[in-house]
């Protein structure tokens, strides 16, 4: 035998959101010299969040590029560069500051090529943290993802966890159209299984992450955590919760959504995004148009409240949609009580 | 008063040490663009063109300079005032009347227009509707062409077009000092025709010498006239020469008239007669047509002659337009997205948003 053993495809390891996107940057940089990253503090600091560590020192300052703090300037940018053949990965601080540099997104980005009748493509990846729960007060919580998804001709990505954190960053990249990336705050630090090697997801997939029989929550990025640790709470009480996980919020698997739900017959979504227009109107929509006749009770959503997020922690709290909120609304459509304490 | 300082002698000077045969071309660039705008308000007064149409009326000499200046290897960026830079870039005026008329043979299918004019082969990259879009994609190009290129006389470099009124938004300034910060190869050219839609540069710019713009970035100004067509293509070759060899942005002040309202729906009703005087007065395609002619390098009768041929020229370009088909609702998704992906939304108005499990 020899030395060199080929790695092993079922070998996984046990990393952060933040180390799997921190990898998938160096593998991408180092397989395709066309890529670039370009942000404010992506170099030097390495990153407000530290996604971009190391990456200055292993691949010069012309392949990790610091941007002043010049979204419109530097996302544009971003956009010729990538309309000549180079691959830009940019990072937005958070998705806040984004609304600085929305006129190039929207209006440039997602529109050349139509417009352009198929003359040039944008192949380039967003990077952006968006969510609540940080005492950052309101001009830096919020969940935005809506604003994105609805615009043709891009693409918007939300993982949930440090596998598809990977998995989808490294599909962005290689995609030929600008591919909006959700990242959260509070998953950063979050650890999971992650598959070693290559490893590129197919865009536009949901996931059923757990199956169950009785009601389907669909949720993304955080809330696909939170709907989780809910689902497997409510098994204790006899109830069978099935969780898909969107990844992928434009294109939307639709028919992933509606074949949970033609089977449980309840479906209650979770989204960290504010209620009216949200994306839980969306797939409410979906299944009304597409499974009504399954549905044994009305969708219910569970979001945020309505409100400029407020810095104390109190009112914060209040305001993000969380376990207890959700559970309590999967009991009410399913028209169960909840056990008496104790009674386990 | 801003419109007397824009005052000036009318040229009368023979054009001394060109080559008759550029001087003439140029002319019948000047005549080709004159007429295809002419040709564009006919068409939308008869609803051949839809939305927005802005023409490039007395600005021939801006046209046909910056054009002569740009090299086939560089990238050309525009605002929405682009239908003469596309046929000086090389574009058939057939294929660009059939874009205008929403055809599908026009140089985009049909699907940008006029605002929108894009043909990837001829590094023309956009007709841009949006004020000032262009600019931080522009200068993209710019840096993109750091990483592909080394600086030096075949490097390619970027010239981008905007407006007098685009030098107050903030992705100018932005990219501007972007450029100015990384040494990128690109020429920024203000083509300032004096009205930003009805406001004038002075009610608009707190700088009005715009070209004096740049300071704040290191970029060097130039101001030239617009009106003459040697002039503006020197200084925009010079200033595309500093751009490839030394990665030294530019900033080109170009300084010329509007002869008709900001787009073809609008009779410039705000504008002073002597201002609309000094435009008609120095319209620089009779100027340089009667400078040629004066200087013996046309005839009057070679100068009908181009004239004559843009006249033909266009008229064969909107029959071309009128008699291509319309674009097929069948490929209406068809450039959306250049990865095609799992669930990409495919239904027309009406349809149901998937289909039945």
């Amino acid at each position: 035998m020899s030395n060199t053993e080929a790695p092993d495809p079922q070998a996984t390891r046990m990393i952060t959101y933040r180390q799997a996107l921190n990898e998938t940057l160096r593998a991408e940089l180092s397989r395709d010299d066309k890529v670039i990253l370009i942000g404010e503090e992506i170099g030097v600091f390495e990153g407000s969040y530290k996604i971009t560590a190391g990456l200055l020192d292993e691949f010069g300052p012309e392949r990790v590029l610091d941007a002043p703090i010049a979204e419109e300037g530097f996302v544009g940018a971003a956009i010729g560069a990538a309309m000549i053949d180079m691959r830009p990965v940019v990072e937005i601080m958070t998705i806040n500051f984004s609304l600085i540099a929305i006129d190039q997104i929207v209006n440039h980005a997602a529109k050349m090529r139509s417009m352009f009748g198929g003359q040039v493509s944008v192949p380039m990846v967003i990077r952006m943290p968006g969510g609540g729960g940080q005492q950052l007060a309101a001009t830096h919580s919020q969940n935005l993802e809506v604003w994105y998804a609805h615009i043709p001709g891009l693409k918007v990505l939300a993982p949930s966890t440090p596998a598809d954190a990977k998995a989808l960053l490294a599909a962005a990249i290689r995609d030929d159209d600008p591919v909006i990336f959700l990242e959260n705050l509070s998953l950063y630090s979050a650890k999971g299984e992650v598959p070693d090697g290559e490893q590129v997801a197919e865009i536009g997939k949901a996931a059923v992450v757990k199956t169950g029989t009785d009601l389907t929550i669909v949720s993304y990025s955080r809330g696909t955590t939170t709907a989780l640790d809910v689902a497997q709470q409510l098994q204790a009480e006899g109830l069978s919760i099935e969780v898909v996980d969107l990844r992928s919020l434009r294109p939307l698997d639709r028919d992933t959504i509606c074949a949970s739900v033609r089977k449980t017959g309840h479906a209650v979504i979770f989204e960290d995004d504010w209620l009216s227009y949200g994306i839980g109107a969306e797939i409410s929509a979906t299944i009304g148009e597409s499974v009504f006749d399954f549905l044994d009770a009305p969708v219910r959503r569970v979001g945020a409240a309505e409100v400029p997020l407020p810095y104390a922690k109190a009112l914060e709290l209040a305001a993000l949609p969380n376990a207890a909120a959700l559970a309590k609304v999967v009991r009410e459509v399913l028209n169960v009580s909840p056990l008496p304490v104790g009674a386990h | 008063m801003a419109a007397k300082a824009r005052t000036r002698p009318k040229q009368v000077e023979a054009p001394g040490g060109e080559p008759a045969d550029t001087l003439r071309e140029y002319y019948e660039r000047m005549s080709l663009v004159r007429a295809f705008e002419l040709r564009s308000s006919e068409m939308y007064a008869r609803a051949k063109i839809g939305g927005y149409c802005h023409l490039n009326l007395g600005e021939e000499a801006t046209v046909v300079g910056l054009m002569a200046a740009i090299e086939t290897r560089d990238y050309l960026f525009t605002g929405y005032r682009d239908h003469g830079y596309a046929l000086l870039r090389g574009l058939s005026p057939e294929r660009v009347m059939a874009e205008l008329f929403g055809k599908s043979t026009g140089i985009s299918g049909g699907r940008g227009g006029s605002m929108h004019l894009f043909d990837s082969e001829s590094r023309l990259f956009g007709g841009y509707g949006i004020v000032g879009g262009q600019i931080p994609p522009a200068t993209g190009v710019a840096l993109g062409l750091t990483y592909q290129q080394k600086p030096g006389p075949d490097a390619a470099a970027v010239m981008c077009l905007l407006g007098d009124g685009t030098t107050n938004i903030g992705a100018f300034h932005e990219s501007l000092n972007l450029a100015g910060l990384w040494h990128l190869p690109i020429v920024y050219v203000i083509v300032n025709n004096g009205l930003g839609m009805g406001t004038t540069v002075e009610k608009a710019a707190a700088e009005p010498d715009l070209y004096k713009r740049g300071a704040s970035y290191r970029i060097p100004g130039v101001r030239v006239d617009g009106d003459d067509v040697l002039a503006v293509r020197d200084a925009a070759r010079e200033a595309l020469q500093q751009a490839r060899e030394s990665r030294q942005p530019v900033l080109l002040e170009v300084m010329c008239y509007r002869l008709r309202g900001h787009s073809v729906v609008d009779p410039a009703r705000y504008r002073s007669a002597e201002d609309t005087t000094i435009a008609q007065d120095s319209d620089p395609v009779p100027a340089f047509r009667a400078q040629l002619i004066a200087a013996g390098v046309l005839s009057e009768t070679d100068a009908a002659a181009i004239d004559a041929d843009a006249e033909a020229r266009t008229t064969a370009a909107v029959t071309f337009a009128d008699e291509s088909p319309e674009p097929h609702p069948d490929d209406l998704f068809k450039y959306v997205y250049a990865t095609s992906v799992a669930n990409a939304p495919s239904a027309l108005p009406g349809e149901p948003v998937m289909d039945a499990l």
